[in-house]
Formats: structure tokens, C-alpha cells, sequence
């Protein structure tokens, strides 16, 4: 039964993307945007059924929306190209580390200018960690990768340089605009905007709870969750343009079959290396973002090996290689055990079995690329054609 | 750095090394039995070897009591060897059900790797924390209070109260060996040598071969995959419980979440060693047990593991496919 009710949700989104590209392009844009807004606003609209109800909805949204640009990043590396990188969670930690250590901690830096600082340096260290470990072959790069976590989690645990065991506090946060009480705009920013509260299913404005419009502070996740959610659409618009370039066409071809790609003329390691680099920048981005947000604090804790897994874990179940399954990946493996709190001390254990049975009863991942779906069809196919299932 | 502690104390953190090393060494036979076979990292091993630490634990607690009452030598072995089966039964219990439930299924849809990867990171989870919540669910049926001393306070570290004080039995250098070294090293290596000329001699270790090499034809030649594959999962469930009695003896206590960093290191020792080389996991082994323990004496501790993987790095840039990178199914009858 969990077998079909999967099934029906991935040629359910198979139907809906079919609609969807048989729209004209100016419907299809208002259709986007419509989709973006529904997330811009949903923190302030609260639904019911969705609120996290023992913890800051705005926080979960935000931790949601960082999971899904890291998982994004990462299917850049294991689904466009195809290796497979057990220690993300390790540039994850470079970006918010040079970000504090710019921002915070041996110099002051604003933090939009500490942003693409870090991010090169995150990008040079995929560079630095890809250029002498893709020669070697797909299963040694996983446990390359997975030592590559651990010691820069290593290294910061160990370097007073860094902070240590103690960590980085009090990294700025992004810029504000409008907060300043002496300014045009008061305290509160440009603007306020009411949040809304549900008495059964009659919205009702909660005058009490607002959430000032561009004002980083320390109460109110929801502005991070804003700006995150911008740099994930400017992410995913690139991630786009390049999937469909000869660049993402190279990387499923490397992917497919390396000898092949390279006897075609495809440099291989050179995209495999430009893919390792191009996810851990948006490692990096996502990492520095993380550092500045609400907390404003982070210690080697928070980077633990296990992360890395979960990282990966997001990008499998939602279905590599195609980046709303990547998406909606990340967004699950973040907010499913927020949004069960309840049994706060099965959390990991549910997840665990949820990972074995979806791997088990959807091997593709929950939203497959279409490729997949596909070659699935030809198979079934031509399995008819032969005349009954050949079983190896 | 500094240089001056490793050269005086080179004879005590080799054979330390060493000690540790066979440790990683049986444990990495069973993710270099599982690759070898299967092309799989099973990454819920860990999980396995954990098991067996607790199942060895928890013999030892059961006949002896939680008092480290004063016992014969007699006795003490005697506790030892029946917590060693236990554990053996145990991770391979478990090594079986990993194989039944997360890998099977996979294995007949002829699912990509990177899926079985998933399912045993799943896997791996669930197992450590049913160990982790083993209060709560012997609290489901009420039994909490009879196993208190089986699984109070789970999460924290739970150790095997038997007294072992180790013995000095010889010297070398200025280190003196002592039994529990000796132990330790003699049985890993044995396990190894046994396991070695299992695979080398027995028909079903020409079964592993021929599965290794080529599943389809080891299949027309009448070789039962399933049951092979199966035989593989028994026999790294063994070795991990062997690996879990030594672990415990050699350092006395476990917890749910010992297994993770542990099997990382086996890992590591099972791909400098060439993964699916079941001497290149001896080897591996014991070269990573000597390596971190030189590191740390030249670095300190706490760059331990920084040093190992570094060292795999360099190994694999030299040598990419490990030191003796060839395959299970290659190795010579």
C-alpha cells in the first residue's frame, strides 16, 4: 500500500509538470511566482496543520529553507556528476567559520562583504580536496570525503586560532535596513507585518506578534528565513541555467559513463573537479548564512559527521539529479522531525526507519528526474516485449 | 611536534598500535567481505560491533553481578569465553537481519548502489538508537524495573565490570607486554588466519570468490548467491562480535554511539588495505592502529584521527586502489 501511495505521488508530480510545461511561458511565470510568494508568506500565515506547534515556526522555516539550499549544492555534486561525497557537512563548516572569523572574531567585517569572501574560500577548499581525490575511483572518494568532514570538524575543535572548542559568538548579523531610531523609519524598520492566527479555519491578524520587514535581530527568525529564501530562488535559477548548459550535459555524461565521456572529448576531471567546486560554494553559502542567522554562535558542535549523512540522506530521498527532488528532500529531512516533537525521543529512530523504508519501496527517490522515469518506462517495455520478468 | 617522545616510547606505541589495529582489522573484514561480494559499503557494520559490545557487557554483568567481586583465574576466563560467544551470536544476528531487511530487497531490484548506501545509513541510525532507548522500550512492556542493571540509563556509557588486571609477561625494549596485549593480538590474528584460509580453501570460500567475480556465471555454475551473500553478512557478524569482546577487554566499557567513529576508522583501514582484500584489512588495520598512535605521540591526541585520514589520502594518491588493491575475487586458491 506505501508502495502505491509513493508511486502515485511521483507520476502525480509527473502529470503536474506536464501541465505545467504545456502552459504558456507568461502563465508559467505568474505560476512561479505565485509558488515563491506562498513561501514568502508562510511563516506569517501560520497555517495550521503545517505550524510547528512546540517550537518557533519562523526557526524551522529557516533551518527548512537551509537544508534544502545545502541539498541543492550537494545534487550538484552527487546528482548532476555523480560522486558521491559523505563529508559536506565539512564546507558546510569552512563557510561559517571564515564568515566568523571575518565578521567576528579577528576582524569586522560587514557581513555582505564576508559573504563571497567566504564563499571563494569554501570553493577554494573543494578545489584543494577534489583536485587530488577524484582521480581515485567512486567508493575511495566517499571515504576521502567522509575524513575530509571529520578533519576540518578536527581542526576547529583544535585550533584556538578558531575559537576552539568554545566557538565564535556574536557574529553581526546581515545588515538591517531601516532601524535606526533616529532614521526616517523608527525602530521598527521600513515596515511591520502582522502575522496571522487560526481559530479553527477563520484566519484572524494577530496584532500582537509582527515581524518588522528587513530588520536582522535576534528575536525574529523570519527575516533569515527571507533572505535565505531569495538566495535559494537566485541558486536554483543557476542551477538551472547550468544543468541545461554543455556543462550539465558533461556532467551527465561523466556521471553515465566516464571512459565514454572522455573518449567523446569530455574532460572529465575537469568537471568533476568544476562540480566538487560549484557544490562546496554552495556549501559555503549556505554554511555562511547559517553563522550569521538568528543565533549568531557556532562551536564545532555543530558540525558533526552525522550531518553529513543527513545532508546526503535529503538529496537521495527526494530523488537525485533533479533539483525539486532535491528541494523537497531537503525541506522533509529538516522539518519532519521538527514538526513531530512530540515524540522528541523516537526522532532519530523514526527517521532512521523512514530512510530504510524509502530506499527500500522508492530506490528512485521520492520526485526522480524524468530521465529515471523514463528508462523505467523502456524497461517495462521491452520487458513486456520478451515475454515475462527475467529474474537475476 | 615532537619527535623525542616517539623515539623513546617507540616499542610501547607500536605494540599498542598493533593491539588496536587488529581490533580495526576484524571489523574491517566485514566491510571488505560485504564490498568484495556485493560492490556495498555497509555502513550499519558499525552497528554490528556495537551490538556485540553490549551483548558482551551484558553476559559479563549476569555472571558477575555489577560488584567486582574478587574471582579465579578459572572463572574470569570461563566469563570471558561466554560473553565472547555471546557477542559473536549477537553481531551476527544482527549482521543477518541487516542483511534480510535493509540490503535484500535492494539487491533483487537491482537498486543503484548509492540507494543501499541510504538504506543502510537508516538502518545504521535505527540500531543505534533502539541501543540508545533500550530503557524506554523494555519500559513499554513493563520490564524496566527486572533489567535495571541491563539497561538503565541508556545513553551513557556502560561498561563490563569484570576485573581484569592486566598481567606483565615479558619485555620488550622497556614495555612491558602484558596478557591482555598478548590476547588480543594472538586472537585477532588467528580469526584472521582462519578466516583467510577459509576463504582460500573451503568450497564455500570459492563460492565467495566466484560470487565476487561474477554473479551471473557463479549462478549458472549452480552457486546460491543469496545463500553466499548471506555467508558473507554471517562471517562479518562474527568477526565484528570477536572484534566487540576484544574491544571490550582491551578498554572496558561501550555506548550506543561507540560504533560510528569505530567503524569509520575499520573503513579506512579496509580501503588503505585495498577494500575487498581480505589481507589488505589486516594490513590496513594494523597499519592505522601504529599510524595514529605515532601521530599522536608527535602531534598529540587530539590530531589522532586527523592523522589517519591523512595518511589514507596520501595512500590512496600513491596507490588508488589501496596497498594490495586486489579484489576478493582474485585472491588465489
Amino acid at each position: 500500500m506505501t508502495n502505491s501511495f509513493l508511486e502515485s505521488l511521483g507520476s502525480g508530480w509527473e502529470r503536474l509538470r506536464e501541465r505545467y510545461t504545456a502552459l504558456p511561458v507568461p502563465a508559467r511565470l505568474v505560476l512561479l511566482v505565485l509558488f515563491a510568494l506562498f513561501f514568502y508568506a508562510l511563516p506569517i500565515v501560520r497555517p495550521p496543520i503545517l505550524t510547528t506547534t512546540e517550537i518557533d515556526f519562523g526557526g524551522v522555516m529557516f533551518a527548512a529553507a537551509a537544508f534544502a539550499l545545502v541539498a541543492l549544492g550537494l545534487n550538484i555534486v552527487i546528482g548532476y556528476a555523480g560522486l558521491l561525497d559523505l563529508g559536506y557537512v565539512g564546507f558546510y563548516c569552512v563557510g561559517a567559520y571564515t564568515t566568523g572569523v571575518l565578521t567576528s572574531y579577528h576582524w569586522h567585517w560587514p557581513f555582505f562583504l564576508a559573504l563571497p569572501v567566504a564563499i571563494a574560500v569554501t570553493m577554494a577548499s573543494g578545489v584543494l580536496l577534489g583536485a587530488p581525490t577524484l582521480r581515485v575511483r567512486g567508493d575511495y572518494l566517499a571515504i576521502v570525503t567522509l575524513g575530509f568532514g571529520e578533519i576540518i570538524r578536527l581542526i576547529v575543535t583544535n585550533t584556538s586560532w578558531l575559537g576552539a572548542a568554545s566557538g565564535i559568538k556574536d557574529i553581526p548579523h546581515p545588515n538591517s535596513i531601516g532601524p535606526n531610531p533616529d532614521g526616517p523609519f523608527g525602530q521598527h524598520g521600513l515596515f511591520s507585518i502582522p502575522h496571522l492566527s487560526w481559530n479553527g479555519i477563520v484566519p484572524l491578524i494577530d496584532s500582537n506578534h509582527s515581524t518588522p520587514f528587513l530588520t536582522f535581530g535576534a528575536v525574529d527568525a523570519i527575516p533569515y528565513y527571507w533572505l535565505l529564501l531569495t538566495v535559494l530562488i537566485l541558486v536554483l535559477i543557476g542551477d538551472r541555467l547550468i544543468k541545461a548548459s554543455r556543462v550539465g550535459r558533461a556532467w551527465e555524461a561523466t556521471r553515465e559513463d566516464e571512459d565514454a565521456a572522455e573518449l567523446m572529448g569530455v574532460p572529465t576531471f575537469r568537471y568533476k573537479l568544476l562540480a566538487f567546486a560549484m557544490g562546496a560554494a554552495i556549501g559555503g553559502l549556505s554554511g555562511s548564512l547559517y553563522a550569521s542567522g538568528q543565533g549568531g554562535y557556532i562551536n564545532p558542535q555543530s558540525f558533526p559527521l552525522l550531518l553529513s549523512m543527513l545532508f546526503v540522506a535529503a538529496v537521495i530521498v527526494g530523488g537525485s539529479g533533479n533539483r525539486w527532488g532535491a528541494l523537497f528532500g531537503g525541506v522533509l529531512v529538516a522539518y519532519l522531525p521538527e514538526r513531530f516533537r512530540a515524540v522528541n525521543d523516537y526522532r532519530l529512530l523514526l527517521f532512521g526507519m523512514a530512510l530504510t523504508a524509502l530506499a527500500i519501496w522508492r530506490p528512485e527517490g521520492l520526485i526522480p528526474p524524468r530521465r529515471v522515469r523514463r528508462v523505467k518506462q523502456v524497461e517495462a517495455e521491452i520487458e513486456e516485449l520478451e515475454g515475462g520478468t527475467v529474474d537475476v | 611536534m615532537n619527535f623525542g617522545f616517539l623515539f623513546n616510547n617507540i616499542v610501547e606505541l607500536t605494540i599498542t598500535g598493533l593491539v588496536l589495529g587488529s581490533i580495526y582489522a576484524l571489523v574491517a573484514l566485514g566491510y571488505t567481505m560485504v564490498y568484495g561480494v556485493l560492490q556495498l559499503i555497509n555502513f550499519a557494520h558499525s552497528e554490528v560491533f556495537m551490538y556485540g559490545t553490549f551483548a558482551f557487557a551484558w553476559v559479563v554483568v549476569f555472571m558477575h553481578g555489577t560488584a567486582s567481586a574478587s574471582q579465579t583465574i578459572g572463572g574470569t576466563i570461563g566469563i570471558l569465553v561466554v560473553a565472547l560467544v555471546a557477542a559473536m551470536l549477537l553481531s551476527a544476528a544482527i549482521a543477518l537481519l541487516l542483511e534480510r531487511v535493509a540490503y535484500r530487497p535492494l539487491i533483487k531490484k537491482g537498486a543503484p548502489k548509492l540507494i543501499a548506501l541510504i538504506s543502510a545509513i537508516g538502518a545504521s541510525f535505527s540500531l543505534s538508537e533502539i541501543m540508545g532507548l533500550r530503557d524506554r522500550i523494555t519500559g513499554w512492556v513493563g520490564l524496566d524495573d527486572n533489567l535495571k542493571n541491563y539497561v538503565a540509563k541508556a545513553r551513557d556509557l556502560y561498561s563490563s565490570p569484570i576485573d581484569i588486571q592486566p598481567v606483565n609477561l615479558f619485555s620488550i625494549g622497556d614495555y612491558q607486554v602484558t596478557d591482555v596485549d598478548l590476547v588480543v593480538l594472538v586472537a585477532a590474528l588467528g580469526m584472521m588466519v582462519a578466516l583467510d584460509q577459509f576463504v582460500r580453501r573451503t568450497r564455500f570460500g570459492r563460492g565467495i570468490r566466484a560470487v565476487a567475480q561474477e554473479p551471473e556465471s557463479a549462478a549458472l555454475m549452480g552457486v546460491n548467491a543469496t545463500r553466499v551473500v548471506q555467508g558473507t553478512f554471517l562471517i562479518g557478524g562474527l568477526m565484528a562480535g570477536v572484534a566487540a569482546a576484544l574491544f571490550m577487554i582491551r578498554f572496558g566499557s561501550t555506548r550506543q554511539d561507540t560504533g560510528f567513529i569505530f567503524g569509520v576508522k575499520a573503513f579506512t583501514a579496509a580501503v588503505l588495505g585495498g577494500i575487498g582484500n581480505l589481507r589488505g584489512a589486516l594490513l590496513g588495520g594494523l597499519l592505522l592502529g601504529v599510524a595514529e598512535n605515532y601521530g599522536s605521540a608527535v602531534f598529540g591526541s587530539q590530531w589522532k584521527d586527523v592523522v589517519a585520514f591523512v595518511l589514507l589520502v596520501l595512500i590512496l594518491l600513491v596507490r588508488p586502489s589501496g596497498l594490495l588493491g586486489e579484489a576478493l575475487g582474485k585472491a588465489r586458491a
